[in-house]
């Protein structure tokens, strides 16, 4: 199938420094894509190249098959949540959903709002004014003035990041199933890890303006490409050469050879996480690890002479 | 006393003798007759505020008030624009803004002279026009409420662009991208966007036109050659040639209240805009 949105060598530079060094994505029609990496990356760059807020110094931008770098935002059918939601401050609620149909000439849209309004779950709060809002309306009021206009691509800088973390884990869930309900290709940014494992269908993990690795949560979880994506998508030990998840490493006070490799280490350091224990061990060589133990087992003190152990197939191998 | 409540202390002198102290006098003065000789004399009387109920002092009034209304308004379609470009400019913004107060490097007199010497007969604009052969006689440009309008604008236009250009500086640039992004073209995006979300700018710049426009004295005085007399001459020949002060003080007393009570009332609905 055509993919929906195509970038192909797209690079941006300003005065002094390469914000972008050609990247090159393809993301197919209906999927939830996730740009993810540390600040600075080019994700944001990417993200306005898109919108059509800035123009690229070479490569390009398809929509639909079409090559938009010279259209205006206006003139492009993509539309973009602000990270500061960037509503009007003078409009209520429904005075910024209605605010692009009118731009667009589409008066008879009362059904359209009203249904909007409902999916977003605005239902009652429509007339007030942005200021009267909490921060997790204002962001659906942001969500709906895009979702109307029904864009190809719904792009979104950074969503969730200015909600409380509580809201921000219902906010994931609640953002997954609208994609699905309403079906448009989301193109999410984010520097949250977890946000972009737990809503993206596939993500592009990106550093120093470039692409590390294009893949399904699981592929750049579990088989990184490089060490950078490795370690931007959790934690990992790195020990004789391999890497290993906390949560794939064990602790055991005798040598184990069922397979599984071994090295004997000393205790550290011992949290108390609430749903686990996190042990910091030293190596003989004194690389430092960490394992994620469970309630159940033993509890492990610091100064305790241990095993840390895992199972080869756990491994991350990259280049 | 603290050390703190010294520091206003000079602030409070300089605003009770040379505002309080005046104004009071002033007040006083609108209260008694007229001296042969001009200055006051007793009894008290309310007869300058009756006086101000002539049909020919309520028409300079209201000539005042449409004149200030009028240089308010060319102020702020000629200030918006410019503001407008100031603020998304990006690497001469500081030139364009010392470009603005250029004018106040030279005192308001001499300005407004320099504009005697450009629209008299045989001044610059009629003399350039002569010779180009457009006209063939020096057009009257001095001395009609034209002139007088041109003053007002010119004298007063730097203070509508720098509230508003302060406005406009504020507001958060990802706004006019949301409203590109959600459709509107530039012209849409300027009037439902950004011009609502400068309003408290034009309001500041329209108080600080409208103001001294309407108790403007020297700008009629010079452009309009005495036959546009509008409430600022009014007071000052009261003072000077008619040698009437109770009268002049009840007319300022007048102009004071109006203007008093019009910015409140503008600043009451504002407040109430922001809630």
């Amino acid at each position: 199938m055509e993919p929906i949105l195509e970038v192909r060598d797209l690079a941006k530079d300003y005065p002094g420094q390469r914000a972008l060094g050609g990247i090159s994505l393809s993301i197919p029609q209906g999927s939830f894509f996730s740009l993810l990496g540390p600040s600075g990356c080019g994700k944001t760059t990417t993200l306005r190249l898109i919108a059509g807020f800035e123009e690229p110094t070479s490569g390009e931008v398809r929509i639909k098959g079409q090559v938009v770098n010279h259209c205006k935002p206006y003139e492009r059918n993509v539309s973009t949540v602000f990270q500061s939601y960037a509503l009007f401050p003078h409009l209520s609620a429904r005075g910024n959903i209605e605010f692009g149909l009118k731009r667009h000439g589409i008066t008879d849209s009362a059904a359209r709002v009203a249904e909007v309004i409902k999916l977003v779950g605005l239902w009652g709060k429509e007339g007030r004014k942005p200021a009267q809002l909490s921060g997790g309306e204002r962001q659906r009021v942001a969500l709906a003035r895009s979702l109307v206009l029904t864009p190809d691509v719904l792009l979104l800088d950074e969503p969730l990041a200015a909600l409380d973390p509580k809201l921000r884990k219902q906010m994931r869930a609640e953002l997954k199933a609208m994609q699905r309900r309403v079906g448009i290709t989301f193109l999410l940014v984010t520097h949250d890890q977890e946000e972009a494992l737990s809503m993206s269908d596939q993500l592009a993990v990106m550093n120093e303006g470039r692409i590390e690795q294009v893949g399904t949560p699981e592929d750049v979880y579990f088989r990184p490409c490089t060490r950078f994506v490795a370690g931007f998508l959790g934690a990992v030990n790195w020990i004789d050469g391999v890497g290993i998840r906390p949560e794939a490493t064990r602790i055991a006070r005798e040598a184990q050879n069922h397979g599984a490799k071994s090295f004997p280490a000393l205790v550290t350091d011992s949290v108390f996480l609430g749903d686990c224990f996190q042990v910091v061990v030293r190596l003989a060589t004194g690389e430092e690890a960490v394992a994620q133990v469970q309630h159940s087992s033993d509890v492990f003190q610091p100064g305790e002479s241990v095993h840390i152990c895992w199972n080869p197939a756990d491994e991350i191998l990259v280049a | 006393m603290k050390l703190r409540s010294w520091f206003v202390l000079p602030t409070w002198a300089w605003m009770v003798g040379l505002f309080a102290a005046p104004f009071a006098i002033v007040l006083a003065y609108s209260f008694l007759a007229r001296g042969v000789y001009g200055g006051v004399e007793r009894p008290w009387t309310l007869e300058n505020y009756q006086r101000l109920l002539d049909p020919l002092y309520l028409t300079i009034l209201l000539r005042s008030f449409g004149m200030a209304l009028l240089a308010t308004l060319l102020c702020l379609i000629l200030a918006f624009p410019a503001a407008l470009f100031i603020s998304r400019s990006s690497r001469h913004k500081n030139l364009y803004l010392q470009l603005v107060m250029l004018p106040f490097w030279t005192s308001f007199l001499v300005r407004t002279y320099a504009w005697l010497f450009l629209l008299r007969d045989t001044g610059l604009v009629n003399t350039a026009l002569q010779k180009v052969g457009i006209i063939h006689a020096p057009l009257q440009l001095l001395y009609n409420d034209g002139a007088v309008l041109l003053g007002l604008v010119y004298g007063y236009l730097p203070f509508m662009v720098l509230p508003i250009y302060a406005t406009l500086e504020r507001l958060d640039p990802s706004l006019p991208e949301a409203a590109a992004d959600l459709g509107a073209r530039p012209w849409p995006t300027v009037l439902r966007v950004i011009l609502p979300l400068s309003r408290p700018g034009i309001v500041a710049g329209a108080i600080l036109v409208f103001i001294p426009c309407l108790g403007a004295y020297l700008t009629p005085d010079l452009l309009g050659g005495g036959r546009t007399v509008l409430v600022g001459n009014l007071v000052q020949s009261q003072f000077t040639t008619a040698r009437d002060w109770p009268f002049g003080a009840a007319v300022s007393m007048l102009l004071m209240l109006l203007v008093t009570l019009l910015v409140w009332g503008i600043l009451r609905r504002e407040s109430e805009q922001l809630t």
